[in-house]
């Protein structure tokens, strides 16, 4: 019997806390394999200025609490990669309101829907943050088909590029479920996204120093 | 060696940096903002890192980053700016980081003054963030009493893995003292002294090989595990790091307690008030946490010592403690100036005289 695929190395066997059907293991699994790739190809060496530096953030630490350190960190241009995983909900502490849940979206602390009157529009990080003179790439993306996953891996990689040659602030916005706390299946929660979650947030390039350089 | 004149701000930066700090993170707050500015001018001359974070929360989350990769770490703030970092210095003592923080404290509540205070005492010594958790708190008194603690206070970080906090006060920031400035320490970080560095992962390194920095322990088994081991540090501590001076309390009937610049003017006042024939002393701690609480014990606890006063600019803070070290054993009284207001020598002598009346 032939071995045609293997988890990669870099991620432990230390088991997910997550619900079935989380994306987070399909993102988990693309960080890892970018790395893994990096170091293949030797461009992740001990020789490198700077190492691999990346975070792993959700919409209350980069949207809300944290909304002044991810601008500050793109506005100085941190030689970071940011993987945020943007999945309208606070899902870790059981599906409260985030600044990205939609409007009209019922949440446990929205019960009658976000009212945009007060409590505003879903926020566009990825927008945002592209107007901000530091950063450096900005790619929303979504993990909702094949074709997406592929494409997200591939921008998960190129940020890590950049950020290896020490290009300047990057960031993935990957689009996600969250089956569990939006109350659907697995895959109605991925129609979800598509019908909901994609319209609001288009995905694309938002910035991309690297190809305007060129 | 020679003295300098120097302003004490400057001096306890340029202290830190010979004891091997080389990244700091800070936001300008009054009276420490003389720190950042010379650190700013400082940090790149020897290929440091200096940083203007966006606000404090960020400065200690800086901190905490920079920490965990074994490097020698300071940031600087003053009382309000203090109340910020709270979250991040109670999540680097869970994650039992050595780092240094400096608090040249201000009146408070709030934005209260910008005059020097000892509101913090609490803050500093009993918590300030969430959990069980205790800094390893100096009180210095004067300008050179900070350097020679900042000399040796990476090394207690290091040893203890704890956060060091430098309970000082607008004042000692503020003046100008002749001081002796040590020599630079070589300081490089050592992967075998601490493995729990956070020294990057490269391609050929074992795969299995982390460093995990973290404070989060979903497990509550493991959660109390970590924290019956916090709690062994800080007995150990508790047992090697206590610091403290007796000013004339051999034969003294009362004793004054005091720390930081207050037990300066106590000093005075004691000088005056023994060439008047009266038998006090001072004691001041040097560490706060940990109390010199058997010191104290020894001092005070003795037939010939009928009072004690404790001198604060507070409501009485580190009186709690004064009271908790003598359980009871003798009667402790208390002046205290409250926000900013420092009390004067004569102030202090009459209190205590009001006291040996009343004896």
């Amino acid at each position: 019997m032939s071995v045609v695929f293997e988890k990669t190395q870099l991620l432990t066997d230390k088991p997910f806390h997550y619900c079935p059907g989380c994306n987070h293991g399909i993102i988990h699994r693309l960080v890892a394999e970018s790395i893994d790739e990096l170091v293949q190809e030797g461009k992740l060496e001990a020789g490198n200025v700077i190492g691999l530096v990346f975070t792993y953030q959700g919409d209350g630490d980069l949207a809300s609490i944290g909304t002044a350190e991810i601008v500050h960190a793109a506005h100085r241009g941190e030689k970071i990669v940011t993987i945020f995983v943007n999945n309208a909900i606070y899902g870790m502490t059981g599906g409260q309101m985030a600044p990205t849940t939609l409007v009209g979206q019922k949440t446990t602390t929205s019960p009658y829907g976000r009212d945009e009157a007060w409590c505003g529009a879903p926020i566009k990080m990825s927008e945002m943050l592209a107007q901000v003179p530091g950063s450096y790439f900005i790619q929303r993306c979504a993990v909702n088909n094949n074709g997406n996953i592929i494409k997200t891996k591939k921008a998960i990689k190129k940020a890590m590029e950049y950020q290896l040659e020490g290009k300047g602030f990057c960031m993935i916005e990957v689009l996600s479920t969250c089956p569990t706390n939006w109350g659907l299946a697995p895959v109605e929660a991925m129609k979800w996204l598509e019908e909901n979650m994609i319209p609001y947030y288009p995905l694309g390039v938002y910035k991309d120093k690297g190809a305007d350089e060129k | 060696m020679a003295l300098t004149l120097m302003k004490g701000s400057e001096a306890i930066a340029e202290a830190a940096i010979r004891a091997g700090a080389r990244f700091f993170f800070g936001y300008p707050i009054t009276p420490q903002t003389e720190i950042p500015e010379y650190m700013s001018a400082r940090m790149p001359e020897l290929g440091g890192c200096y940083l203007q974070a966006e606000s404090e929360v960020a400065a200690i989350n800086m901190v905490y980053g920079a920490a965990g990769t074994g490097e020698r770490v300071i940031t600087s703030s003053s009382s309000p700016g203090v109340s910020l970092k709270q979250e991040g210095i109670s999540y680097i003592a869970g994650a039992r980081l050595p780092c240094v923080i400096l608090n040249v404290m201000r009146g408070g509540p709030g934005l209260g003054s910008i005059q020097a205070s000892q509101g913090d005492y609490f803050q500093g010594v009993k918590g300030g963030g969430n959990g069980d958790y205790h800094l390893l708190t100096y009180a210095p008194a004067s300008i050179q009493e900070a350097i020679d603690i900042m000399m040796f206070a990476f090394d207690k970080a290091e040893k203890y893995r704890v956060p060091v906090l430098f309970l000082a006060d607008g004042i000692i920031a503020q003046m100008m003292e002749p001081v002796e400035m040590p020599e630079m320490v070589d300081f490089k970080v050592d992967p075998e002294k601490k493995p729990w560095a956070a020294t990057g992962w490269k391609p050929g390194d074992d795969p299995k090989k982390r460093a995990v920095i973290n404070s989060l322990y979903i497990n509550t088994e493991e959660l109390s595990e970590h924290n019956e081991l916090l709690q062994s540090v800080y007995r150990e501590i508790e047992k090697n790091e206590v610091l403290w001076e007796n000013y004339k309390t051999e034969d003294a009937e009362i004793v004054v307690t005091a720390f930081g610049t207050v037990a300066r003017v106590v000093k005075s006042a004691v000088d005056e008030l023994r060439a008047e024939g009266v038998k006090v002393g001072l004691f001041r701690p040097i560490s706060v946490w940990p109390f010199p609480t058997q010191a104290l014990r020894d001092t005070v606890c003795r037939d010939q010592v009928k009072a004690v006063l404790d001198v604060e600019v507070n409501a009485g803070q580190m009186l709690e403690d004064v009271k908790l070290s003598i359980n009871g054993e003798k009667p402790v009284d208390f002046f205290g100036h409250l926000g900013s207001q420092f009390p004067t020598t004569a102030e202090i002598k009459q209190k205590i005289l009001e006291m040996k009346e009343a004896m």
